[in-house]
């Protein structure tokens, strides 16, 4: 399977995405934002990073780049788009996902491992994630409060689009383990055609086991997974 | 000419710089403090042209790009 792992002036985990995507065996190229074709990609990951200096706002400016338009086209047609962290910001953007992200309820940036509780294992991001885990992933970001107007999330609720919640270790969504605010612990949701998913913590960053956690590998072994299935 | 574009957070969305700001504010002594949002100020200098058509043109640029109206009302004046 082959990946396509965008850049934008200051994304600063492309290179880490490459590499959670190779130790599970499979290749990816490195696209520059000012591209306008993904080539021959089976899946676009939208990495973390500051694109554009988070100026105006996260992702506002990262939306317009010429590969933007080939990643909302690539979507259109079914194509597996996963944002990470600034990618799920740009996502949400770009309007390819509802809600925004806005500033951390507390101020700070977090940068600390949190835990996540994954909602429907049917998705083509959540497939092979072991039924029950708990996720243990790490996050980098200021502004990850996620919101929405409440008629949108109660749309993400019935359609079991909100992926993944910050929980504590035991998988209880509390308050205090809510690193930044975000309306109903939301960490990740997918679109409605359930192909484009965009989640704040970093799967690339606890991908083996050396790094902490390899909880994160089972976010890309899904969307392998999920194209191998409909490759046969 | 000149367009000024006043961009605030959405009452509905949290704003924790605003709320930071008025409980220094308290600290500080001053009273009667309602509220604070903190927002963007953008000044954007023109060529000229007509005022009415500057207007369309940078409303929907404050639709599409200077706000995200998910999250932030914006205010436009243009002033000669």
């Amino acid at each position: 399977m082959k990946f396509a792992v965008l850049q934008f002036p200051a994304s600063n985990c492309d290179q880490d995405s490459v590499h959670a995507v190779r130790v599970l065996g499979h290749s990816s190229r490195l696209v520059w934002h000012k591209e306008c074709s993904l080539g021959d990609a089976d899946a676009v990951i939208i990495p973390g990073g500051f694109s554009y200096g988070d100026y105006l706002r996260t992702g506002a400016i990262a939306r317009f780049s010429p590969v933007m338009q080939a990643v909302r086209a690539f979507a259109d047609n079914g194509g597996p788009v996963l944002g990470l962290c600034n990618g799920f910001q740009i996502l949400c953007e770009a309007g390819m996902l509802p809600g925004a992200l806005v500033r951390n309820r507390d101020l700070q940036f977090h940068c600390e491992h949190v835990f996540l509780k994954t909602n429907n294992l049917e998705s083509s991001f959540t497939n092979s994630i072991p039924n029950g885990k708990i996720l243990k992933i790490p996050i980098a970001h200021g502004e990850g409060c996620y919101f929405a107007d409440q008629a949108t999330l109660e749309t993400l609720k019935a359609n079991r689009r909100i992926l993944w919640q910050y929980c504590d270790a035991r998988g209880n969504l509390t308050e205090i383990a809510n690193p930044n605010g975000s309306l109903l612990n939301i960490a990740g949701i997918c679109n409605e055609q359930g192909n484009v998913a965009g989640l704040m913590p970093h799967p690339e960053r606890a991908s083996e086991s050396i790094l902490g956690s390899d909880d994160g590998k089972w976010i890309f072994q899904s969307v392998i997974a999920a194209f191998e299935e409909k490759r046969v | 000419m000149k367009a000024k574009i006043i961009v605030t957070p959405k009452k509905a969305v949290v704003d924790p710089q605003g709320k930071t700001v008025q409980n220094a504010l308290e600290h500080m002594g001053y009273r009667g403090i309602k509220a604070v949002h903190v927002g963007k100020y953008l000044e954007v200098e023109l060529d000229g042209g007509d005022k009415e058509s500057v207007r369309k043109s940078l409303d929907e640029a404050c639709h599409k790009f200077l706000s995200n109206p998910v999250i932030e009302d914006y205010k436009l004046e243009i002033a000669d």
